[in-house]
C-alpha cells in the first residue's frame, strides 16, 4: 500500500515540479546574461493563464489536432511515472523499462509532429519535418546508450541500473558510463529542444523547430503541450541525474530516506539546470544542417560506450 | 479419430480454395463472381487457421501422404508441424480480411480487367501459399512454391494495361526464378542419390554432409528464399511488384508471401540442416541490418504511398532477419534460452508485420480507390473524407512505427532484449555483431517513425492538394470491416502480448538447438525475457496511458476555460490559405535527404526561365529531382544490359525455322547423354 502511495506521490511531485524547473533554467539564464528575468515560478502563472483562455482552432484542422495535446501530455506523464525520480524497488519498475520511457516520449513527439501538419500551415510542416529528423537521428544514440548501460547492469530495467551502480560505485566512473552520459546529455539537448539544436526562446520562423510545430496551438491545448514539454525536460534531467549518479535515491520506503531522496533530486536538478543555463549562454544555435553532425558525435560517443562496456565485462 | 478430423479440415481448406478458383471462372454476373470467390477464400482461410490451431494445440505434427499423386517424386507429402502451423496461421490471418476487402475493392475493375482471373488466381495463390507451409518433400514444396510465384505474378499483372505494371511483372518473374534456381540447387545438394526427396531423408543426408557443403546449402537457401523475402541486395523487384498489384494482393504479398521466404530459411536452418556454425547467424544479422537500413531510408524518400509501404516491408524483413540471425547465433553458441527468445521475437515481428502491413496496404488501397492516385504530393485532407480509413491507417502507422502500446513496439522491444547478450556469452563474434544489430535496429526505429509520420500526415492531414483528393469518398462497407478488423488485431497483439509470447515459445520448442520445453517468457501481465531482469507489461502501460489521458481530459474539463473558436490558420498576415502553402511529401523528407545525401546521390535539375528584358524577372522555375537507388544504378543496370546483350548474341542461331529448333533439341539431348555417360563411367 505504502509503495503505491509513494508511486502516486512521486508522480504528482514531478508533475508539480516540471514547470518550476523550466522557470529556474530561464531565470538562471537571465541572471547569467545580466538580465533581471522573470521569477522562477513564472511558468505556473503562464499555465494558469493559458488554461483560462479560450482555444482557437484552425478551420483546416481535424480531430487529430484536438486529440494530440492529450496524447502528448498522457504519454509524457506516463513516462515520468516510470522514471525513478525518488525511489527504486517500486511496483512500476517492472511495468516499463528504460526503452518504454524513451518510446513513450517518442509517441508524444509523433503526435506533436502530426498535429503540426494538421492545420496545413507551412510553419507547422517545417517544424514537424525538422522535429522528426532530429528525433530519428537521436533515437539510435539513445538506444545505444541504453544498450551500454544494460550491458553493465544486465538489464534495461531502471531500478536494476540504479541498483547496480549503488552496489558498485566504481561503475559510475567506468568509461562505458561516462561515454553513455555524454551521449545522452547531447541527445537530451536535442530532444528537449534546447540550444544549440533549437532555441526555446525564439519565435523567429526560420530557426525554430518545436515552436514552429506548436504554432497553431492556444489556450488549454497549448497549456497541456507546454506542461508536457516541461515534464519531458524534467524526465531527461532526472534520468541523467539518477541513472549515472544514483546516490540519494530511496531504496527503503522510510520517511527519512524519502526526504533525503527529495533533497538529492532537487540538488541534481539544480546542478543540471545550471549546466544547461551556462551552456545556453555560451553557445550559439547551430545551423539546422549542422545538427546531424552534433548528433553523429553523440552517436559515436554511444558507440564508444557500448564498446567499452563490452570490453569491461 | 482426431487425425481424421484434422484431415477433414485440410480437405475442407483445399476444396474451398479450389472451389473458389473454379467458381470464379464460371460465366456469372460480375458481382456474384466477386462475392463467391471472396467467400470461398475466406472459408479456406478460416479452415487453414483451424487446421493450424489443431496442430498447435495438440503439439504433435499432422502428416498425410498421397503416393498416388505425383508418384515420380515420392508422391504428394504433407506434414504440418508447429513451425508450419505458425505460418499457416499467418496466411489465414491476412487472407480473410484481404479477401473480404477485395470483394469491395475489385468492383472498380468491373468491365476493365478480368474479375474472373483475379478471383481464380487469388484462390490459387492462397492455396499454394498454404501448401508451402504443409509440404514435406522436395517435389511438393517446389511445385507449391513455383505455383505460388506464378499465381502471384498473374495477380501482379491484373492491371495489365499500365506500362509500369508490365515492367514490374518482368522484374518479379526474373527475380523469383533466380530465387527458384537457388532453392532448387540447395535442395539438390541435400537429396540422397537413391532417395525420393522426403524431408526426413534430407535431414539424414544433411547430418552426413561436410561442414563446408552444409555452409554452401545454407547460403544457397538464404539467397534463394531471401530473394522472395526481399533481403538486400535481392529486394529490387519488391518495391516494383508489390505496389503494382491490386491492394488486397499487395497486402497478401507484403504481409504473407514475403514471410514464406523467412519460413524457408527457418525450415532449412532449424529443421533440415540442424545447428550450424556461428557465421550463419552473423551472415543473417548482417543482411538483416542492411535490409532494414536500406528499406527504411528509401521508404522515407518515396512519394508513392504504396511504394513507401513496399520499401518498409524490406525494412521489416530486415528486422525479422536480425532476430532470426541472433537466434541462429545463439544456437551455435549453445545458448538455447537466448536463442528461443530471439526466434520468438522474430516470429512475433513476422506476425505483427503481416497484420500491420496488411492493414496499411488495405488503407493505401482505399486511398488509391477513392482518389485514383498514390502520389502523396497530390493527396491530403483525407481524414475528413475517409474517417474510417484514416483512423485505421493511423493505428497501422503507430504500430509499424514501433510505438507503445501497439504490437510493433512489443516485438521490437523483444528484439532489442534478445540482442542483449546478458547470458554471458564471450565468443569473439558476439560483441561487434550485436553492436551492429542494435545500432541498425535503433536507427531503423527512428527513421521508420519519421517515414510513417510522413505517410499518414501528408496523405490524411491538412488541405487536399488536388481535386481528386477533395472529392474523395469513403471505402465500401466490406473494405472498412476488413481494415477495422486488422486494426483491432494490432491492438490485441500489443495488449495481449502476455498470451501471444508463450504460444510462440511453444511453437519453437524442440527444433534444432532449441530447448525441448521453452521456459515461460511471461509472468502474469509481464513479459520477462530469460537472463536479464528487464520486464515490461504492454497492457499495463496502455492502461496507464488511458488513465492519464482520461485524468487530463477530466481535469481540463472541470478546471479550464471551455471556449473554442474556429479561425484561419495563421499565415503572417496573408489572407486565404491554399494547399500550395503546405509542406509536401518531398519537402517533408528534405532534411533527411540532405543528411543522407551521400547515399541517395539525388540528381537535380533546375531550369529558370527569365524575361528577355531583364534576368530579374523570373517567368517560370522548373525543378526536378530524382533518386535512383545506387544498387540499381551500379549493380542491376549493368547486369541487365549484359544479359540483354548476351541474349542479342544468341540471335545468330535463332532462325525461326522449326526444323532448326528440333535439330538443336536432338543435339542438346545427345550432348547431355554423353556427359552423363562420361560422368557415371
Amino acid at each position: 500500500m505504502t509503495r503505491w502511495a509513494i508511486e502516486i506521490a512521486q508522480g504528482l511531485l514531478v508533475l508539480a515540479l516540471a514547470p518550476g524547473l523550466v522557470g529556474v533554467v530561464r531565470w538562471l539564464k537571465a541572471r547569467l546574461q545580466s538580465r533581471r528575468g522573470a521569477p522562477p515560478w513564472q511558468p505556473y502563472y503562464e499555465l494558469r493563464k493559458l488554461f483560462g483562455k479560450e482555444v482557437v482552432v484552425s478551420s483546416s484542422a481535424s480531430w487529430l489536432f484536438r486529440l494530440a495535446p492529450y496524447v502528448v501530455f498522457a504519454s509524457t506523464a506516463a513516462a515520468a511515472c516510470l522514471v525513478p525520480s525518488l525511489a527504486v524497488g517500486r511496483p512500476l519498475d517492472a511495468v516499463g523499462d528504460l526503452l518504454v520511457v524513451v518510446y513513450l516520449l517518442l509517441l508524444g513527439t509523433v503526435f506533436l509532429a502530426l498535429a503540426g501538419l494538421d492545420p496545413g500551415s507551412a510553419f507547422g510542416g517545417m517544424g514537424s519535418s525538422r522535429e522528426m529528423t532530429v528525433a530519428a537521428l537521436a533515437e539510435p544514440t539513445v538506444a545505444l546508450a541504453i544498450f551500454a548501460l544494460a550491458l553493465s547492469a544486465g538489464s534495461t530495467n531502471l531500478g536494476q541500473i540504479v541498483g547496480r551502480t549503488l552496489t558498485d560505485p566504481a561503475a559510475a566512473l567506468s568509461p562505458g558510463h561516462l561515454f553513455a552520459f555524454a551521449a545522452l546529455f547531447v541527445v537530451m539537448l536535442a530532444e528537449t529542444g534546447r540550444l544549440p539544436v533549437d532555441n526555446p526562446a525564439t519565435h523567429l520562423e526560420l530557426t525554430m523547430i518545436h515552436e514552429a510545430m506548436v504554432l497553431e496551438y492556444s489556450g488549454r491545448y497549448l497549456a497541456l503541450i507546454e506542461w508536457a514539454a516541461a515534464l519531458k525536460l524534467l524526465v531527461f534531467f532526472a534520468l541523467l541525474g539518477n541513472l549515472f549518479l544514483p546516490w540519494g535515491v530511496a531504496v527503503a520506503a522510510s520517511p527519512g530516506a524519502l526526504a533525503v531522496a527529495l533533497g538529492s533530486l532537487l540538488l541534481k536538478l539544480a546542478v543540471i539546470a545550471v549546466v544547461v543555463a551556462v551552456l545556453e549562454t555560451r553557445l550559439a544555435k547551430l545551423r539546422l544542417f549542422r545538427v546531424p553532425e552534433l548528433l553523429s558525435v553523440s552517436f559515436v560517443l554511444a558507440l564508444l560506450a557500448v564498446t567499452s562496456s563490452f570490453l569491461a565485462r | 479419430m482426431t487425425l481424421e478430423t484434422t484431415a477433414c479440415v485440410l480437405a475442407y481448406m483445399v476444396l474451398a480454395y479450389l472451389g473458389g478458383a473454379v467458381v470464379a471462372l464460371l460465366p456469372l454476373r460480375s458481382g456474384l463472381t466477386r462475392a463467391l470467390s471472396a467467400a470461398a477464400a475466406i472459408a479456406g482461410a478460416l479452415a487453414g487457421i483451424v487446421l493450424a490451431a489443431r496442430v498447435l494445440i495438440a503439439g504433435a505434427p499432422f502428416a498425410l501422404t498421397v503416393p498416388a499423386l505425383l508418384s515420380v517424386g515420392g508422391g504428394l507429402a504433407l506434414r504440418l508441424d508447429t513451425l508450419g502451423a505458425f505460418f499457416l496461421i499467418l496466411v489465414g490471418v491476412v487472407a480473410a480480411p484481404a479477401a473480404l476487402y477485395g470483394a469491395g475493392y475489385s468492383r472498380a475493375y468491373t468491365g476493365r480487367y478480368s474479375l474472373r482471373w483475379l478471383g481464380a488466381m487469388l484462390n490459387l495463390f492462397l492455396l499454394t501459399m498454404s501448401v508451402v507451409t504443409l509440404a514435406d518433400n522436395v517435389l511438393t514444396f517446389v511445385l507449391a512454391w513455383e505455383a505460388m510465384s506464378v499465381a502471384s505474378y498473374f495477380l501482379v499483372m491484373t492491371e495489365h494495361e499500365r506500362a509500369d505494371t508490365v515492367a514490374a511483372g518482368g522484374w518479379y518473374l526474373a527475380m523469383t526464378h533466380v530465387g527458384l534456381a537457388l532453392i532448387l540447387s540447395a535442395f539438390l545438394l541435400l537429396v540422397p542419390v537413391d532417395g525420393g526427396g522426403s524431408f526426413a531423408e534430407l535431414r539424414l543426408t544433411a547430418a552426413a554432409l561436410s561442414p563446408s557443403l552444409r555452409g554452401v546449402v545454407f547460403v544457397l537457401a538464404v539467397l534463394g528464399f531471401g530473394s522472395k523475402a526481399g533481403l538486400v541486395p535481392l529486394h529490387v523487384w519488391l518495391p516494383r511488384a508489390h505496389p503494382a498489384a491490386p491492394s488486397h494482393v499487395s497486402a497478401l504479398m507484403s504481409g504473407v508471401m514475403v514471410k514464406l521466404g523467412v519460413y524457408g530459411i527457418l525450415r532449412f536452418a532449424l529443421d533440415l540442416l540442424g545447428v550450424g556454425p556461428a557465421w550463419w547467424g552473423a551472415l543473417l544479422i548482417g543482411l538483416g541490418a542492411a535490409s532494414a537500413l536500406v528499406g527504411v531510408l528509401y521508404a522515407l524518400m518515396e512519394d508513392d504511398l504504396k511504394r513507401l509501404l513496399a520499401y518498409s516491408s524490406v525494412e521489416n524483413v530486415g528486422l525479422i532477419f536480425i532476430g532470426v540471425g541472433a537466434g541462429l547465433l545463439f544456437t551455435s553458441l549453445h545458448e538455447p534460452a537466448a536463442a528461443a527468445l530471439a526466434l520468438a521475437a522474430a516470429l512475433y515481428h513476422a506476425l505483427n508485420h503481416a497484420v500491420f502491413k496488411g492493414l496499411l496496404f488495405l488503407g493505401a488501397g482505399a486511398v488509391a480507390h477513392a482518389t485514383g492516385t498514390r502520389d502523396m504530393n497530390r493527396l491530403g485532407g483525407l481524414v475528413r473524407r475517409l474517417p474510417w480509413t484514416a483512423a485505421c491507417f493511423l493505428v497501422g502507422a503507430l504500430a509499424i512505427g514501433g510505438l507503445p502500446p501497439f504490437n510493433g513496439f512489443v516485438s521490437e522491444w523483444l528484439l532489442f532484449q534478445s540482442l542483449l547478450p546478458a547470458v554471458g556469452s564471450s565468443a569473439p563474434l558476439v560483441a561487434p555483431v550485436m553492436t551492429l544489430a542494435v545500432g541498425a535496429l535503433a536507427l531503423t526505429a527512428g527513421l521508420a517513425a519519421a517515414a510513417f509520420v510522413k505517410a499518414f500526415g501528408i496523405t490524411f492531414l491538412a488541405l487536399p492538394r488536388s481535386v481528386e483528393a477533395r472529392e474523395a469518398h469513403e471505402a465500401s462497407v466490406t473494405m472498412r470491416v476488413a481494415m477495422v478488423g486488422l486494426a483491432a488485431l494490432c491492438a490485441v497483439l500489443g495488449l495481449g502480448a502476455a498470451f501471444v509470447l508463450p504460444a510462440l515459445g511453444s511453437i519453437l520448442a524442440g527444433y534444432a538447438g532449441l530447448p525441448r520445453v521453452v521456459p515461460p517468457l511471461t509472468a502474469g501481465p509481464l513479459l520477462v525475457p530469460p537472463g536479464g531482469g528487464a520486464s515490461i507489461s504492454p497492457s499495463l502501460v496502455a492502461i496507464g496511458l488511458l488513465l492519464a489521458m482520461g485524468a487530463a481530459w477530466l481535469a481540463v474539463r472541470v478546471g479550464a476555460a471551455r471556449g473554442l473558436r474556429v479561425g484561419d490558420t495563421w499565415g503572417c498576415g496573408r489572407i486565404g490559405q491554399t494547399p500550395r502553402m503546405e509542406y509536401t511529401s518531398t519537402a517533408y523528407a528534405e532534411p533527411l535527404r540532405r543528411v543522407f545525401a551521400e547515399l541517395y546521390r539525388p540528381t537535380e535539375d533546375l531550369t529558370i526561365d527569365v524575361h528577355p528584358e531583364s534576368r530579374y524577372f523570373v517567368q517560370s522555375i522548373a525543378y526536378r529531382s530524382e533518386i535512383v537507388p545506387w544498387f540499381e544504378r551500379y549493380v542491376y543496370g549493368p547486369l541487365v544490359r549484359r544479359v540483354a546483350a548476351g541474349a542479342g548474341r544468341t540471335r545468330a542461331i535463332q532462325s525461326g525455322s522449326a526444323h532448326a529448333y528440333l535439330a538443336y533439341l536432338v543435339v542438346a539431348l545427345l550432348a547431355l547423354l554423353a556427359i552423363s555417360l562420361a560422368w557415371s563411367g
